[in-house]
């Protein structure tokens, strides 16, 4: 019994030991966004203190952080729902047909996958200089495009097998075509693990700051992850607004990992774990 | 006896080209945006051409062996190295433990919430990480330094000596990325079937046993997908570096690809660039290559 007790003791400690480690920086955060910039730097530190949301205001009104936030929302949506639409019939095909080359193909999205991206950022880079689309979204949105069609892929062809083949035929023998019957009966029956797919390649679009930072780096094209190394330049770092807009770009990733942190282990490893 | 042979169905045309029509455009697409400019790259590091003075010369290879000669791109391979090999086994030990801990019985609503909470380091925006390590190691007014403080510790200039810079990013690393390894491990764990388990619990008290004999097989590909990805993510370890000292001070935490980086777009040599693009690109598709068959071998 006390063996028992202390074991579970044991247990307790070491997992709260690790929440506390992955949630202080995370307080931190959130704690100097609502802090006084002298607060921010107090030692000890002033664990209980009135909330002040100047820094939020500041942040909004000196760094245009809002525009950055929908500059990102607007790079991320179009990124997944590109990769979503040329991605979701690519797993289909690959989930529903066996033809010549078609493992080598889906292996060549894991190739994707592992791309170093300063290495396609080079060349993408001289591209947009001479079309003259640096700090155009679509030039992102393209280049995003390395990382979600595999991750969009790889989580889609499972689901699409999972789908009953007995539901296509019987559409197929009411004279539906091959594309309506992925658009009409496959497609909404996998919409949970579209959702999955496209949760996870937009908290990877979210955050990116490589390719954002050089292709489009103008203070009206910028996204949010760029906005922070925006305030390197400075003299001072002013550590109140730099982490209100911490919180607010962080805000939308942790609550979508959240929703899906059942899945995160599968999405990130391409499927090879189930 | 001769083996009843199944005649092979003639497909007509039409059908042979219907999964292409699913396939293609997605093929299409990263034919553009990731094989496209990898030629490019090739190309270019052929060339010796500074971005903006004039075009591209030929010079064949004399931007790789430039490169194999550059003492500053060879220091940068091996700081990622050590940077792989100094973060990656105590990710693994880490994780491991995280994984058998969420896979015991007790602390139910404990073990739900770490369960939760591991994927946030994983959310979170590298930029802001970055700037919040910046932060909390700061040698005068950091909390890290003042947790240190009341421990009795002299404070560490974090963010000036070389040593403690590139120890900084290696913990910060390893708060990014034990999570994803605590994760995969602890879906490999939940792979052991529930009536093995409960036969050897009856079996043995041994916690050693019970971890040898029946935990590590079922974690053997958990463990294999989790070296191979890490070692890929850290390879690609580009944006929380660079938002903490862009690879400061001086050179201490410059890895590969923020040498890249540099050459490229603060230093505009981009035959250089290319050069080490290439070479980089060849390792890890090497890497990628190898582990890849056999990491999928039940797929496809």
């Amino acid at each position: 019994m006390t063996k028992h007790k202390l074991l579970s003791l044991g247990h307790g400690l070491f997992l709260g030991f690790i929440a506390l480690i992955i949630i202080f920086p995370f307080y931190w955060m959130i704690a100097s966004s609502l802090k006084t910039e002298n607060q921010i730097f107090q030692l000890p530190p002033v664990w209980l203190f009135k909330p002040h949301f100047a820094s939020y205001a500041a942040a909004i009104v000196n760094d245009n952080i809002l525009r950055a936030l929908l500059n990102s929302l607007i790079v991320t949506v179009g990124a997944v729902a590109l990769g979503i639409a040329v991605g979701a019939p690519a797993a289909y095909g690959l989930a529903r047909y066996t033809f010549r080359g078609s493992s080598q193909i889906q292996f060549w999205y894991v190739t994707n996958w592992m791309l170093i991206p300063v290495v396609v950022l080079i060349p993408f880079y001289l591209l947009a200089a001479n079309l003259r689309m640096i700090d155009n979204p679509i030039v992102l949105i393209l280049i995003y495009q390395t990382f979600v069609v595999p991750v969009v892929v790889w989580l889609l062809v499972d689901q699409f097998r999972a789908v009953p083949i007995a539901l296509e035929e019987a559409a197929l023998l009411d004279g539906m075509s091959k594309f309506g019957i992925f658009l009409r009966i496959t497609l909404p029956l996998t919409v949970p693990g579209i959702t999955v797919a496209a949760i996870l390649a937009g908290i990877f679009a979210w955050n990116d700051l490589l390719y954002a930072f050089i292709l489009t780096p103008g203070t009206d094209a910028r996204t949010a992850p760029t906005v922070m190394m925006s305030y390197l330049g400075g003299y001072i770092i002013p550590w109140g607004r730099v982490m209100a807009s911490a919180v607010m770009i962080t805000g939308p990733v942790v609550v979508g990992g959240i929703a899906i942190n059942k899945y995160i282990a599968r999405g990130l490893t391409l499927g090879a774990v189930k | 006896m001769t083996e009843p042979t199944l005649h092979e169905v003639k497909v007509p045309r039409i059908r042979q080209w219907e999964p292409w029509f699913f396939v293609g455009p997605s093929l299409l697409l990263l034919l553009a945006v990731g094989l496209y400019p990898t030629v490019f790259v090739a190309y270019f590091s052929f060339h010796n051409w500074t971005m903006g003075m004039g075009p591209p010369v030929f010079n064949g290879f004399d931007n790789y062996i430039e490169t194999l000669t550059s003492s500053d791109f060879i220091s940068s391979i091996l700081r990622t190295f050590l940077f792989l090999i100094v973060t990656l086994p105590i990710e693994l030990c880490l994780g491991l433990s995280i994984a058998l801990a969420l896979d015991q019985t007790r602390n139910a609503w404990l073990r739900r919430l770490v369960q939760i909470l591991l994927v946030v380091p994983i959310a979170t925006t590298p930029s802001v990480v970055g700037m919040l390590v910046q932060l909390m190691f700061n040698t005068q007014l950091g909390v890290v330094n003042y947790g240190l403080h009341v421990l009795g510790i002299a404070p560490i200039d974090w963010l000036g000596n070389a040593h403690a810079a590139l120890g900084m990013v290696m913990m910060t690393q390893i708060w990014e990325w034990t999570p994803f390894v605590a994760l995969v491990l602890s879906a490999s764990l939940a792979t052991v079937p529930q009536d093995i388990e409960e036969a050897i619990t009856l079996e043995t008290e041994s916690f050693w046993a019970r971890f040898r004999y029946i935990k590590l097989p079922f974690l053997r590909p958990g463990l294999v997908a989790s070296i191979v990805f890490q070692t890929i993510f850290t390879i690609k370890t580009f944006d929380m570096i660079y938002s903490v000292e862009k690879g400061g001070p001086g050179d201490a935490t410059q890895m590969i690809a923020l040498h890249i980086e540099r050459i490229a777009f603060r230093g505009f040599d981009v035959g250089l660039a290319s050069a080490e693009s290439v070479l980089t690109l060849i390792v890890t598709i090497v890497l990628a290559q190898t582990v890849v068959s056999f990491l999928y071998k039940d797929e496809v």
